[in-house]
């Protein structure tokens, strides 16, 4: 029972990680179409940002952990978000109007140079993020112990999830995001500058990436140049899962997996882990290919 | 002649190399109802997307007040008071009726004006509001074009473009929505109406132009369209000999 306890909190505290990145891959694919295949390095650069603004700045004893951490993660977002939006400027807004596989290429052309920008920058061996940052206390549920880091990740994760979908619902920028996911066209008409709102949409996805990889390294302790592979197309099977262009799809897409994920490495083996999370990919393909919230095809964000 | 409150001069647009409009004018003063009709093709629509500024032209211009709209995006377009309910009604149909007006209002920054036009829109229309947590895409035709009217009247135009309001309705829904134009132009918004419904067009409209293939064939004022004999034939479906 304990055993499953803490693997369930694991996949959660891991499956929330994964929806924060599936967010990006999901809004950017609402809008246009677009897998944006290099969003998974945005994540990695969150993290090594994380990790150079902690030494930058000294912060590590200056003030409480909780704090610390919490400025890591928003400074990275901001500068993370800014990479997004040069991204979009440089490799996708002129490609707006060519074919789509174009912009594919430009993605994936946009991937390969962000992860050796990273290794280039960083080196190819993976860094250690200082433990002791956050608290390593654990906290007793029921009698089982679980680590306080885990939880916090889990609330920080599902706490700029709510954010994000108060600002999509209840903000007159948010439903301009919502015209344009639905028609671009339709959305110009109602006076809506549809070139600022995907630049939004390209500063807030890798912005939330980037509070994902800061939040993998103080959890993990230990990051590389090219995690964001791994994780990106774990994230990227999330939102697939959650039904992608869909909000709160990627959101339940991605606690799911992370669920599942560590349930199959627990009580399979752990080298399945991996093979475990696509089979459900796979599965979902099949069975559900718009996804488990996709049903309402023409409802993109 | 002075200049226009909306003018189209010699306006050309090309679809890659095919010329969809090969040098449209027209003119559309303060408060008028001026109606274009035409033939599927005829470019009725082009010169509506290239007023809302969806598509630059590749030569001639398109002036409101005297200003030139042609160098402008459509989202300037709609700040500048022209607003279009297209043709199709492109609502945003996963959205509730309430949502889709807000939308309409997005470039209004006056609340209280937002307010007191969304009121004349339920008054003009009580559907809409008896439906204001509907979804779009889940009313009926008549009601769909309606919320495309409102919608684009909740930008507080001057000018309000309709590209083909009756198309796809019913004869009592169309006569409902050629009623409520009239009604909204003497609120005193100035209607620029493409129909292919050319006799209730022309019913409602102080002029007309006819346009064929990308061109202007005829203007005059409506009374005398809906009198010309060419025009009864070709467009009003009474033939010459009857």
């Amino acid at each position: 029972m304990e055993e499953l306890f803490q693997q369930l909190t694991n996949g959660l505290a891991v499956g929330a990680i994964y929806a924060l990145i599936a967010l990006g891959y999901t809004m950017v694919y609402g809008m246009l179409r677009l897998i944006n295949f290099a969003h998974g390095d945005l994540f990695t650069l969150g993290a090594y940002l994380g990790l150079t603004l902690l030494a930058a700045f000294a912060l590590e004893g200056k003030m409480n952990g909780l704090a610390v951490g919490g400025a890591l993660i928003v400074m990275s977002m901001g500068l993370v978000a800014l990479v997004g939006y040069l991204l979009e400027r440089i490799a996708y807004r002129p490609l707006r109007n060519s074919n789509r596989l174009t912009a594919v290429v430009s993605a994936l052309g946009a991937s390969i140079f962000f992860s050796n920008a990273i290794m280039l920058a960083y080196g190819a061996r993976s860094q250690v993020y200082p433990g002791g940052i956050l608290p390593t206390t654990a906290i007793a549920f029921f009698g089982v112990e679980i680590p306080l880091m885990r939880i916090l990740m889990f609330i920080g994760a599902i706490a700029l999830m709510l954010a994000l979908y108060w600002f999509i619902h209840r903000t007159r920028i948010g439903s301009a995001i919502r015209a344009v996911a639905i028609d671009q066209g339709a959305a110009k008409l109602m006076g809506i500058n549809v070139n600022s709102v995907i630049s939004l949409v390209f500063l807030i996805g890798p912005g939330l990436g980037a509070a994902g990889g800061v939040m993998v390294g103080l959890y993990y302790g230990e990051i590389r140049y090219d995690m964001g592979f791994s994780f990106g197309l774990k994230a990227f099977t999330a939102a697939i899962l959650g039904g992608i262009g869909n909000i709160p799809g990627a959101m339940l897409g991605g606690l799911l997996l992370g669920v599942i994920e560590a349930l199959g490495a627990a009580y399979i083996s752990i080298a399945w882990k991996d093979a475990i999370a696509f089979t459900v990919l796979i599965l979902i393909l099949i069975f559900r290919p718009t996804g488990l919230l996709g049903e309402r095809v023409a409802d993109k964000l | 002649m002075g200049a226009a409150f909306l003018e189209l001069r010699d306006l050309r647009v090309s679809y890659g190399r095919v010329e969809a409009l090969h040098g449209v004018s027209l003119r559309i003063e303060q408060g008028e109802i001026v109606a274009i009709l035409g033939a599927n093709g005829a470019g009725k629509t082009t010169t509506m997307a290239a007023v809302s500024g969806l598509i630059k032209p590749a030569g001639g211009g398109i002036f409101f007040d005297g200003r030139p709209l042609h160098t402008l995006h459509s989202h300037e377009v709609v700040r500048l008071g022209i607003t279009l309910a297209p043709e199709g009604r492109r609502l945003f149909g996963t959205l509730t009726v309430l949502e889709n007006m807000e939308l309409g209002a997005f470039t209004l920054k006056d609340k209280r004006r937002a307010a007191t036009i969304r009121d004349w829109i339920f008054e003009l229309f009580p559907r809409l509001a008896e439906r204001v947590e509907q979804l779009a895409g889940t009313l009926s035709g008549g009601e769909q074009q309606m919320l495309a009217i409102g919608r684009a009247l909740m930008g507080d135009p001057k000018v309000l473009l309709l590209d083909e309001p009756s198309l796809g309705l019913a004869p009592i829904p169309a006569r409902s929505i050629f009623a409520s134009v009239r009604e909204i132009n003497r609120q005193g918004v100035t209607v620029l109406l493409v129909e292919q419904n050319a006799r209730a067009a022309l019913k409602i409209a102080s002029r007309g132009y006819v346009m064929e293939v990308g061109k202007v064939v005829m203007e005059d004022r409506a009374d005398a369209l809906l009198a010309n004999t060419d025009i009864q034939s070709a467009y009003l479906g009474r033939s010459k000999t009857s």
